[in-house]
């Protein structure tokens, strides 16, 4: 079974998040910006005078494709390389995969994520 | 009398580097306003400003430089003696510049009705119909621009002949945009979404180069308007300088103390700085500089605040910055003039003339009056004949694309 993980997370911690899955062995991913909020609302930028407050927060999205048995191992090293303990560290949700196609090669599924000395391989 | 031998090739030298300075200012301003919109409405503030070098410099050829410096009509207007410039040349003009060619003193003057009707465009930013802007904009240079011109520095002028001082334009620029952009802003009324959503600047760094290119120009402002490369000249840069200084470095407090040192803050509280000088910037000392700049930011700063928690959306503060600050400096020339740095000038309040505040505040009065009403009137009339507003999807849209079609970034 394949599965997804999306996981949003402040700008400033994905350099760590990178470093901490490539630790594990995660090779591939790929990143988008989204902007948005959760619970914490938002927060206050200075203006010309005093504050205000802006509710669309820039954040970077992590998207990685791996095999089941991996992901525990997986959040737990986002989790933890991603968190500050305040209010706006992000989320991460999971989806399953149909199935994955590698364009080059015309590899399916498991063969179409492995990678050389990838989480599997160690 | 032969008046062209009376020609100072260093005063005339100087008078059109300052033309050229005080040209860069309405460009500057485009900038320093168009990075405090959103990005949709980048291209169509940086344009209110452009196109009034384009609108202006025409209008001030063909009526309003005789209307405004022309043989006086009983103090009030300029007659049309110099409509179409004719008869304005390389000679000078005694009334006005005497050792400079009266071209350069009437092309030094057009930068001045430029930058004045580009200060407003900020009070109505985001929502404007184009057209409708470009014809006020004609109205304004030409029933509120060149008569209050015409008040101060025309030489029978209402204002003048009363005794007000008003070195660079502190009344006659500073005064009759701000308070001509808060009627306007009354009657355009906010932009959709005011004070419910956020709306945040497009671009921090363009506000900060065009503040930066302001303050360079405000030398040329300022400092131009002795009309002489002479030791006069030299202090009006000084004082604009030292103002602009003080007041940055006051907002940066001000703004500290409220949450942090906003950089749009402090570029903000020195072009404040600026408005405050201009009036008092060749009748005071560089000491007198420093106070005048260090009070106009707190003036400001709670004026915005104050327009804030009225839910008035006079949306880049044209009348907290430059009718506040243009008041506070016309009034603090009746208080710290004197005739040691300016003989020609007169001394305020602390130098043993209190009669000055009381012209000066009278003069300031009579402007803000003027100013304000007639605006208010002149708008309410394009409001029925053509609209004011583009349509609330245009608005949504953003007038870059609704109105010009075209698109600032991709």
């Amino acid at each position: 079974m394949t599965k997804k993980i999306e996981a949003i997370l402040r700008e400033e911690k994905l350099n760590d998040v990178k470093e901490a899955l490539r630790q594990i062995g995660i090779m591939g991913m790929n990143v988008t910006e989204v902007r948005g909020h959760g619970r914490q609302g938002g927060i206050f930028l200075t203006g010309r005078t005093g504050t205000y407050q802006v509710d669309m927060l820039p954040r970077v999205q992590v998207n990685i494709i791996l095999s089941d048995h991996n992901v525990d191992k997986t959040v737990e090293a986002i989790r933890q390389s991603a968190q500050t303990g305040r209010a706006g560290d992000g989320i991460i949700f999971i989806y399953p995969v149909e199935e994955v196609i590698r364009i080059r090669t015309g590899e399916r599924d498991r063969e179409a994520l492995m990678y050389e000395g990838d989480i599997d391989t160690r | 009398m032969n008046t062209t031998n009376s020609i100072n090739s260093g005063d005339t030298a100087w008078v059109l580097i300052a033309t050229a300075l005080v040209m860069m200012m309405t460009p500057a301003l485009a900038f320093f306003y168009g990075g405090m919109v959103r990005k949709k409405n980048v291209l169509s503030t940086l344009n209110l400003s452009f196109i009034i070098i384009g609108l202006i410099s025409l209008q001030w050829v063909l009526v309003g430089y005789t209307l405004a410096f022309g043989p006086s009509w009983g103090g009030l207007i300029g007659g049309l003696k110099f409509a179409g410039l004719s008869g304005v040349g390389a000679s000078p003009n005694p009334d006005y510049a005497p050792t400079i060619p009266h071209l350069a003193f009437a092309t030094y003057q057009m930068m001045f009705a430029i930058i004045t009707p580009a200060l407003i465009t900020g009070a109505f930013v985001e929502r404007v119909r184009f057209k409708t802007f470009l014809i006020f904009s004609l109205l304004w240079a030409t029933l509120i621009y060149d008569p209050v011109a015409h008040w101060v520095w025309g030489g029978n002028g209402l204002l003048h002949r009363l005794g007000a001082l008003d070195f660079a334009g502190g009344t006659v620029v500073h005064i009759t945009a701000g308070f001509s952009a808060l009627a306007f802003a009354k009657v355009i009324g906010p932009r959709k979404g005011f004070g419910k959503t956020a709306m945040e600047p497009s671009s921090i760094p363009y506000t900060i180069l065009g503040a930066g290119l302001l303050w360079m120009g405000w030398f040329g402002f300022n400092g131009g308007s002795a009309l002489a490369a002479n030791g006069l000249a030299v202090n009006a840069v000084v004082t604009t300088n030292t103002a602009a200084a003080a007041a940055g470095i006051v907002w940066m407090i001000l703004s500290w103390l409220d949450n942090k040192p906003s950089v749009l803050g402090v570029v903000t509280g020195a072009v404040v700085g600026l408005v405050a000088i201009t009036p008092a910037s060749g009748f005071v000392t560089p000491l007198a500089a420093l106070l005048i700049g260090a009070v106009a930011a707190p003036i400001s700063y709670y004026a915005i605040r104050f327009r804030q928690q009225h839910n008035l959306d006079e949306s880049l503060d044209v009348w907290a910055c430059h009718g506040m600050g243009g008041m506070w400096g016309a009034i603090a020339t009746g208080l710290f003039a004197t005739q040691v740095i300016n003989p020609a000038g007169a001394n305020g309040l602390f130098y043993g003339n209190p009669g000055q505040l009381g012209i000066q505040a009278l003069a300031t009065l009579l402007v803000i009056v003027f100013a304000f009403g007639v605006t208010f009137v002149m708008v309410k009339g394009l409001h029925k004949l053509m609209g004011l507003r583009v349509t609330e999807n245009e608005e949504e849209v953003g007038l870059d694309i609704s109105e010009h079609g075209e698109r600032a970034y991709t």
